[in-house]
């Protein structure tokens, strides 16, 4: 195309289609780049149109200025028009090409898990401490006056014998690894001041050798309560807002008579829930009572004056019956397997 | 405690069709544990039959067999060549004669075992049937031939169902006796029981026998020089004589099937009865050949090292606290434990001395346990016997032996008895509604004792109550609450939810140790719980850093003789579980546990000789000694990683876990606990020499060790069968607790720009970068914002033998935009301190 030579409809027309054209065809902005540069840059056909105003007399200056002014303005719109369009289609197939597989995803960590019996006390403990309650604690090797004499286990008295303990050091030494948790019922009357409203959850000793429903090493949750006026109806009370919190509405206790050394009169308690596996049945799971008046005295407490109840559970067998675990080497062989069914939650 | 229903249905009426499941709901509820169901599982027909003949045939196998007819039943039309009627049995037992009364077991029948028996074709005949031993039907343990029913004193119509005959058809229920319960280890006792459950009236067996005087005095001597605990061994003592028993009578099948149904075998009609007695009213029975007793009979203590051969054939050295029954010639029985053999009742026996006495229950539980003699015995007097049933229970005896056995009763006996009158309590009204939480009425209570047996009078502000004598739990009126309680229903009591008054929550060590175990398991650690018990060269390698012993506390009576000692450490626990994980293909690890562990002083004695009293508050010295006494007993956390850290992934490789791992479990512990937990170059006898940290905390008193991390010494972890690198880190919880209590104070937030500047300062290889970071920090001063260490590099450029460590500084003021120079300035007073300390130079 040669030069015009003058400002002409036709001459202005012919730029703006040729320019138009070439903006609505260029595929990307690299083109586009070449297109701005040949139809709207210094040496395009409208900027030499626009070069020839000084020719053109005064008289039809302004028509001649509208005519170039009204095809410049509307290249640079198409220009902007496109240009927008561009980036977007662009910055469309960029983020396609980046698209991975969420499924294959590299982890930086690696998961880790709690052991379901300690969330199992934790839990326990939190409801008690919902309830005002506090939670205490004592050793596991422990002298023998506070795992049995103190808790009114006569040294000649069968139910001594009967749990079978596991004896540290010399026979002359009198300690033991506590056959349950109820050395720190004594610990916590000794050390609080009355009232005393605590949980002690922890790990005891017996010498059963391991199978599917015994372990030599097991955890209880041991609950006390001593003030003025407590009566068993309290218990029965503290029991079944416990196994609610616990285990939802529809859990209930049932007591049944039964002995222990600490407590009289002392109970069986059984628990009934609607929808552990196996069905809705009765469930062994500890012993309660009321404290007996020798537990209180080897505390200094007069019996006369208060009264308390005490109870027990294991979570070893809380763990079986709630969450359908069979045997026992699975709680203490350590297999990571076994925490990591539970993870951070039970 | 096992009890045959036909038995229980003596004492109290058993509604027809109560099942062995309604006995034991009914025993529950009145706190009787139910166990198991006995019966002698076997199911007809089982039939009275009459061998009609026996024909020997030898065999080739050397053995004889016997082809037998017998005729099994009478049809009505007495026909008796009817084929159902005569059955032809092969019979290997040879201890029967034509004419015998036998127990046949017909084809459908179903011997214990299972053992059905069917048609069988042996030895050249079909047998339709089969003869059976007492054995076979569960009813003994003989197996010296079949049964024949003259054995046994019984006579029946050929067709008899033998079943009913024997008393196969009863059946036990076994139910659990809690130790304050004695009383239930009876018959008696336990129908007593179930009246209470049921409400069915109560027949008192040992009100059924009146034990009559005896004329000619039986010389018995109570002599315990050495009472235990102030008891005197024997409080009460009976013997009755009976003479010109039958040693050749059998038991009665009704015996044999009872006893055998509550758990005792058969042995011979006297000691059945002996037995049979014991269980019905609870009252241990030993009966003595009169003819081998020389002289009377003296209760005393043993002498030190006098011995008795015992019924089980061992001769025992005796112990000074042992009770004794002795006669002119000697120890003849240890007890309430066991008779002696020298007076043992044999096949030959007709005249008997029958002896019931009460024991001490102290006295006998610890013979028991000394010379491991649990016995049927021990275990009743252990628990405590009804004093007063003793001379019902030697009438009894002999009512029996004379019934069963032929025997006369004899004017010979003896009754002594010393039971203290029991002391009478006082129950205030009001008392048991207080403690139970339920208004029981007046009725209520006198009705509820009245039925276990106490005797009530009217005093004032209550009653006076005595216990029955076969209760010697009831002492107090906590124990008379029980029982009301109980005999009212437990159901009743109603549920009211105490107010706690306000609680402080967790203590902050409790709450700390929560967070540590959340923060290593959400960081990537799973919880693991060893148990405590380790070897001993475990304890000493990892108890102490340097060796060659540490401290520790062994089991007197482990299970595992592996491994008797309670952990020093964590660690050994978790090195065990890492193997077990990798023996099952999980090899890439990273476990953790928090506990207790048991840290002895080296050459201090635990615990305490003497053992106060239960009962009394020990005195505030007393309550030291014994904590003294027993070893601290720190929590402590472990950490064992091995195999990688991470796995192979898309587009990343495996990277294995190693030291660093541990330090970074380390720095959650710190994290979590809120203690700036300090690392230094260490080392540990069980650790890799170049590779362990030293853990610590400084304090205003100075440096406190917490503990170590690093890399185990690889033949450690050979030992454990685990691979050379195994990353361990284990803190002394209880210390890091003790630094954490401190609030923190806050440090204002600076918020004019930064100057950032990185530093490389030329070191020795040898210097830790850890002292040099802290150097350039104390140098450069207060304008230091933060400081880095980004980079160790060694090579072209650096002198051999010198490192270069890059750090990255940032430079802040509180009140102004610094200036280039200002943070230069400050960066070369560190710079100052890191070369004055450890010849740092600034890297070219």
């Amino acid at each position: 195309m040669s030069d015009p030579t003058e400002i002409s409809e036709e001459a202005v027309t012919a730029a703006l289609t040729a320019a138009l054209t070439a903006i609505s065809t260029a595929a990307d902005s690299a083109a586009l780049r070449v297109v701005r540069t040949e139809h709207a840059g210094d040496a395009s056909p409208l900027a030499r149109l626009n070069a020839l105003m000084r020719t053109v007399p005064n008289d039809r200056k302004a028509a001649a200025g509208k005519l170039v002014g009204q095809a410049k303005s509307r290249v640079s719109q198409a220009l902007a028009a496109r240009e927008a369009e561009i980036g977007e289609a662009e910055a469309q197939a960029r983020l396609a090409a980046e698209t991975v597989d969420v499924t294959a995803a590299a982890s930086t960590w690696r998961p880790g898990a709690r052991h379901p019996l300690s969330l199992l006390q934790e839990r326990v403990a939190d409801v008690f401490v919902g309830m005002g309650w506090e939670v205490a604690e004592g050793p596991e090797l422990e002298s023998e006056w506070f795992n049995f004499d103190a808790l009114n286990f006569d040294e000649d008295h069968p139910a001594r014998a009967m749990q079978d303990t596991f004896f540290v050091g010399p026979p002359e030494a009198h300690l033991v690894l506590r056959t349950h948790t109820s050395p720190v019922q004594m610990r916590a009357l000794l050390a609080r001041e009355l009232p005393v409203y605590v949980v002690a959850p922890g790990r005891v000793f017996r010498t059963d050798e391991l199978d599917a429903t015994h372990t030599p090493v097991f955890h209880q949750i041991e609950g006390i309560a001593v003030d003025k006026g407590l009566t068993m109806a309290h218990l029965r009370g503290t029991l079944d807002h416990f196994v609610k919190a616990m285990f939802g509405p529809e859990a209930k206790v049932r007591l049944r008579p039964n002995y222990f050394p600490f407590t009289e009169p002392s109970a069986e308690l059984d628990l009934w829930h609607p929808t552990f596996k196996d069905g809705a049945r009765w469930i062994e799971w500890g012993g309660c009572g009321m404290v007996n008046a020798n537990v209180l005295r080897s505390a200094g407490i007069d019996p006369e004056v208060y009264s308390g109840f005490a109870f027990g559970v294991g979570v070893e067998r809380a763990l079986m019956f709630r969450n359908d675990v069979k045997d026992m080497h699975d709680m203490v062989e350590g297999d990571v397997r076994f925490s990591q069914q539970y993870g951070m939650t039970v | 405690m096992r009890v045959p229903l036909s038995w229980l249905g003596e004492f109290v009426d058993l509604e027809p069709g109560t099942t062995p499941e309604d006995v034991h709901a009914a025993l529950v509820r009145v706190g009787l544990e139910e166990e198991e169901i006995h019966r002698f599982d076997l199911t007809g027909p089982i039939v009275v039959g009459e061998v009609l003949s026996i024909e020997p045939e030898a065999q080739t196998n050397g053995k004889t067999i016997n082809w037998c007819q017998v005729r099994v039943s009478t049809s009505s039309t007495t026909d008796k060549s009817k084929v159902e009627d005569i059955r032809g049995i092969v019979c290997g037992a040879h201890n029967f004669v034509v004419g015998d009364k036998v127990v046949v077991t017909l084809p459908g029948a179903v011997l214990p075992g299972p053992f059905p028996i069917a048609p069988r074709k042996t030895y050249g005949h079909v047998s339709d049937g089969m003869i059976a031993s007492a054995r076979e039907l569960g009813l003994g343990d003989e197996h010296d031939g079949i049964l024949r029913l003259a054995a046994l004193g019984l006579d029946a119509p050929v067709g008899t169902d033998a079943i009913a005959l024997l008393g196969l058809d009863d059946t036990a229920v076994e139910i659990n006796v809690t130790p304050d319960r004695g009383y239930a280890f009876s018959i008696r006792g336990v129908a007593r029981e179930y009246a209470h459950a049921t409400g069915v009236s109560f027949r008192d067996p040992a009100l059924a026998v009146v034990p009559a005087p005896s004329s000619v005095e039986f010389v018995v001597t109570i002599d315990d020089q050495a009472p235990i605990r102030d008891r005197i061994g024997a409080s009460v003592f009976v013997t009755r004589a009976v003479r010109g028993v039958d040693p050749t009578r059998p038991s009665p099948a009704w015996l044999i099937a009872r006893l055998k149904l509550a758990g005792i075998r058969s042995i011979s009609l006297i000691v059945d009865v002996t037995n049979y007695v014991m269980i019905e009213l609870g009252q241990p029975i030993h009966a003595y050949d009169l003819d081998a007793l020389t002289g009377g009979i003296t209760v005393r203590r043993a002498g030190t090292g006098e011995k008795l051969t015992t019924l089980d054939e061992v001769t025992r050295t005796l112990n000074s606290e042992d009770l004794l029954i002795a006669d002119e010639s000697g120890p003849i029985g240890l007890a309430g434990v066991m008779g002696g053999q020298t007076t043992e009742i044999g096949s030959t026996t007709t005249n008997v001395l029958v002896e019931a006495a009460n024991f001490d229950p102290v006295s006998i539980a610890r013979t028991a346990r000394r010379h491991k003699l649990p016995s049927e015995a021990s275990r009743r007097f252990e628990r405590g016997v009804d004093p007063a049933v003793a001379a019902v229970a030697a009438a009894r005896v002999v009512q029996l032996l004379v019934e069963l056995a032929g025997g006369v009763a004899d004017d010979l006996g003896s009754l002594h008895d010393a039971t203290p009158a029991a002391e009478p309590i006082f129950l205030p009204t009001g008392f048991i509604s207080g403690l139970i939480g339920l208004a029981y009425t007046l009725e209520e209570v006198r009705t509820s004792l009245a039925e276990v047996g106490a005797s009530l009078e009217e005093t004032e502000g209550g009653l006076s109550v005595s216990a029955p004598s076969w209760r010697p739990d009831l002492t107090d009126k906590w124990t008379l609450a029980e029982e009301v309680a109980r005999i009212v229903g437990y159901d009743r009591i109603p549920s009211v939810l105490p107010v706690a008054p306000p609680g402080r929550g967790l203590t902050r060590t409790q709450a700390l140790r929560r967070q540590v175990a959340q923060t290593l398991a959400a960081a990537g650690h799973t919880e693991v719980l060893a148990y405590p018990f380790v070897a001993e060269k475990a304890n000493n390698l990892f108890g102490a850093a340097v060796g060659p012993v540490a401290p520790q506390m062994r089991v007197a009576n482990p299970l595992d003789g592996e491994a008797p000692f309670l952990r020093t450490s964590i660690l050994p626990g978790l090195l065990q579980i890492a193997h077990r994980n990798r023996s099952r293909g999980l090899t890439d690890l990273a476990i953790f546990e928090q506990g207790q562990v048991f840290r002895p002083g080296a050459g201090v004695v635990y615990g305490r000789t003497v053992v106060p009293p239960g009962a009394v508050r020990p005195s505030a010295r007393l309550e030291a000694e014994l904590n003294m006494g027993i070893p601290p007993q720190p929590f402590s956390v472990g950490v064992v990683l091995t195999g990688n850290a991470r796995r192979q992934q898309p587009g990343r490789p495996a990277v294995a876990a190693g030291w660093q791992d541990a330090l970074v479990a380390v720095q959650q512990v710190a994290l979590a606990t809120g203690v700036a937990i300090q690392v230094r170059q260490g080392s540990h006898q069980a650790m890799h020499p170049g590779r362990t940290a030293e853990l610590f905390v400084t304090t205003d008193a100075g440096v406190v060790s917490v503990g170590f991390a690093g890399e185990l010494l690889p033949a450690i972890a050979r030992g454990f069968d685990l691979p050379a690198v195994v990353a361990v880190a284990e803190i002394d919880l209880s210390v890091v607790f003790d630094h954490a209590d401190a609030e923190l104070q806050a440090t204002p937030i600076r918020t004019m720009p930064a100057a950032t500047q990185d530093l490389s300062l030329v070191v020795d290889t040898v210097v830790p970068a850890g002292e040099v970071l802290q150097a350039v920090i104390e140098g450069s001063g207060s304008l230091l914002d933060h400081a880095e260490l980004v980079d160790d590099y060694r090579g072209a450029g650096i002198p051999s033998g010198r490192k270069s460590l890059t750090f990255a500084l940032r430079f802040r003021a509180a009140d102004r935009t610094l200036t280039a120079a200002e943070a230069s300035d400050a960066k070369l007073a560190g710079v100052a301190v890191a070369a004055a300390r450890f010849g740092a130079t600034l890297r070219e």
